[in-house]
């Protein structure tokens, strides 16, 4: 993956390109097995109920927090830098969920010789509801 | 804290965790940070997409401003210690009034990326606790920063995660 966007290229109110992933145990367990997260919450649908979710299991919001690094990467590519990251989470990753990560340009800046981009990011689940608001910098390449 | 208990309590700002406020922990340090470690965190979070190539073929890796083979910024180095945290063992129980936690949310800081040899050292500390009276009930959050840097001493992370108890 070449850099894929250049500071001078991208503007305030810009939307980057949308990261979508249908969740359930398939990606839970595989992302227990990397992050050593097997929690009963996420593997088990009793345990999920007794932890208040009606629908038992859900998913991690860590992989959430990962879904949204990948959106970014996608649309910035290789050589730019994440710097911050900072996320709410509001409601719950349930089994079969589509997962729509978002994100739209609302500074642009040059701050200590770093051409710094900030979005809002959010994952919004297939009823549109907002499930991880919060923003993100990122430090992108020049074309000087 | 018992449910009755809880049911009946003003705060969940116990003495003991009041007294853990701004007390940073001893330093954990992860074992070497492997390729493989890496690919297969990157192939967790894309699945079931082949994940981005710098995360795992190193002729490549080699053609970016990294010079090498890096790790996602979300990686942990600190998955899988040989000694087992003793909170995980159980099966919870359905918890009641002050004994039920949610993840809140977390802000992240980074710096210099993760590399395949990299020892990462972490110290984490409770920084700030706030209670209110909400939806939930008497609900506090707890706020918990971590610093991680490398076997250079370079910033790589830090964190700072919300914990609600409610």
């Amino acid at each position: 993956m070449a850099s894929k966007v250049y500071f001078e290229d991208v503007k305030v109110g810009d939307e980057i390109p949308k990261w979508v992933k249908q969740t359930d145990f398939m990606h839970w367990n595989r992302y227990a097995a990397v992050n050593d997260e097997f929690v009963y919450i996420h593997m088990d649908d009793e345990s999920g109920k007794n932890a208040g979710n009606a629908q038992g299991a859900f998913g991690m919001g860590n992989l959430r927090w990962a879904y949204l690094h990948n959106m970014l990467r996608e649309w910035a590519g290789d050589e730019a830098e994440m710097k911050e990251m900072n996320v709410q989470y509001r409601a719950i990753n349930q089994k079969h969920d589509t997962l729509t990560c978002t994100g739209k340009i609302t500074e642009k800046k040059t701050e200590n010789g770093e051409n710094l981009v900030r979005l809002d990011i959010n994952v919004l689940n297939q009823d549109g509801k907002s499930t991880t608001p919060g923003y993100a910098v990122i430090a992108l390449p020049s074309r000087k | 804290m018992s449910t009755d208990a809880a049911t009946a309590a003003t705060t969940y700002i116990t003495p003991a965790l009041k007294d853990s406020l701004n007390v940073w922990s001893a330093p954990e340090v992860s074992h070497p940070v492997d390729c493989s470690d890496i690919r297969k965190w990157a192939i967790a979070v894309y699945w079931p997409e082949v994940p981005p190539k710098i995360f795992w073929d190193e002729a490549y890796a080699k053609t970016t401003k990294h010079g090498g083979i890096i790790a996602p910024r979300e990686f942990n180095p600190f998955a899988w210690p040989a000694v087992r945290p003793a909170d995980r063992a159980a099966r919870p129980a359905k918890r009641g009034v002050g004994e039920r936690t949610m993840n809140g949310g977390q802000k992240e800081t980074y710096g210099v990326p993760i590399r395949p040899g990299d020892v990462i050292t972490s110290k984490t500390a409770l920084v700030k606790m706030e209670e209110n009276t909400g939806k939930l009930g008497l609900t506090l959050y707890k706020y918990t920063e971590m610093r991680w840097t490398n076997q250079k001493g370079e910033f790589v992370r830090s964190r700072i995660s919300i914990s609600i108890v409610y």
